[in-house]
């Protein structure tokens, strides 16, 4: 299988010096973002309250909190059928991830 | 009425939230770490980036092992459940047998993993074990180290056998806080045992089933010790759930990559599943 190269800078994939929980940038970065989204989730509750749970398109009482959890399984499984149908690189299945988050916060 | 405020309360969590860290977490972030390299020892990694993913996605072996999973979780589900229930509306719910059953019912969940699965091997065993020999002396051909009809036989029966006490003591833990009221409005409107069992019992034992179902569901879809000294996946890979196939690839072959992904999609599997059954079971509730 030929190598899929995401990004052509090297140090964006390389290990973070001899960590015991092998550490890359690329890693770091994808845990960086999930504590980011669960704190503007907070900042953004603490400002504008989200209120009572509402009933979406899934029929599902959902609060934010409950529609990031869908975002981010969801997203998970995109990726996982994209890379299992068609492989990678993930761009087109990271546009369909935004597309989704867009979908689970407005709609469900 | 204001909410009161007490920050003091972070110092009672915090403890927890240090040990889930260091025992979820930590492993779950370096699962993830692992899943995107490859390393051959000695601390060194070298970017694999995607590659495992679609190798473990695409492998018929995880299919497999996947397929097999889902068969056994789904057959003792449907087996566990019901029979649960049943035995748990069986029950005494006052007198001196009640404290009997709970006992009798409780014993097999405080034999450890390991001992399930050495006392089925040995039971099982067609020379030897009683239900071996027995099922061999009354004329069924009973193998179940080389036939693989027989070892699922004895894989669910042993997990029937091991599990189903938890959910009748959760189902009858639920029975027992129905007040006594309403089978009296029951009894004076003339309603039947079904009907009792379907607009009074089942309503009332939602919750501890939901809970039931998703600590059955995880526990079996997880299921790794009693299989693995029963068995050991055998015969051939017959009975190779996810979670030992999973140990072969990391431990066996130490391809620590490849079952850093399979973890993932395992956990991702789990997770989406727990997060159904939740969601549709508790529907409703808030309506």
């Amino acid at each position: 299988m030929e190598d899929v190269v995401m990004f052509s800078a090297k140090w964006w994939t390389l290990p973070l010096g001899k960590t015991w929980m092998a550490w890359t940038p690329a890693t770091a970065s994808f845990f960086i973002f999930v504590v980011l989204a669960i704190t503007a989730m907070g900042v953004w509750e603490y400002y504008r309250p989200g209120g009572d749970p509402r009933r979406g398109v899934f029929a599902i009482d959902t609060t934010r909190g409950d529609r990031l959890f869908i975002s981010l399984l969801g997203s998970a499984f995109i990726f996982i059928a994209w890379l299992f149908f068609i492989g990678s690189p993930l761009w087109w299945p990271m546009g369909i991830v935004a597309l989704w988050f867009v979908f689970v916060f407005r709609y469900v | 009425m204001n909410k009161t405020v007490n920050q003091k309360a972070w110092f009672f969590v915090a403890p927890v939230l240090i040990l889930v860290a260091f025992n979820a977490i930590v492993p779950l972030m370096t699962v993830v770490n692992y899943s995107v390299q490859e390393t051959f020892g000695d601390n060194v990694f070298f970017w694999a980036g995607l590659r495992w993913f679609e190798e473990i996605l695409r492998s018929p072996r995880f299919h497999d092992a996947l397929g097999r999973q889902l068969f056994f979780t789904g057959t003792i589900l449907a087996i566990e459940i019901p029979l649960g229930v049943i035995i748990a509306l069986a029950m005494p719910r006052k007198g001196p047998w009640v404290s009997v059953c709970l006992v009798l019912m409780a014993m097999p969940l405080l034999i450890p993993w390991n001992v399930v699965g050495a006392m089925w091997n040995i039971f099982g065993l067609p020379e030897l074990g009683l239900l071996g020999k027995t099922l061999n002396m009354i004329g069924f051909d009973y193998n179940y180290t080389r036939q693989p009809g027989d070892a699922w036989f004895t894989l669910i029966l042993m997990d029937v056998w091991h599990w189903t006490s938890l959910v009748v003591l959760l189902a009858y833990a639920g029975l027992v806080s129905i007040p006594d009221a309403y089978y009296q409005a029951a009894r004076i409107d003339g309603a039947s045992s079904w009907a009792i069992f379907r607009y009074i019992q089942l309503p009332k034992m939602k919750r501890v089933l939901t809970i039931a179902v998703l600590l059955r569901f995880m526990d079996s879809f997880n299921i790794y010790t009693e299989p693995s000294v029963l068995t050991g996946g055998g015969p051939g890979n017959s009975t190779t759930l996810l979670s030992l196939d999973l140990v072969k690839i990391a431990l066996g072959q130490f391809d620590l990559g490849p079952a850093a992904a399979m973890s993932l999609i395992y956990f991702l599997v789990i997770l989406l599943f727990s997060w159904i059954f939740y969601t549709v079971m508790t529907r409703g509730e808030e309506q």
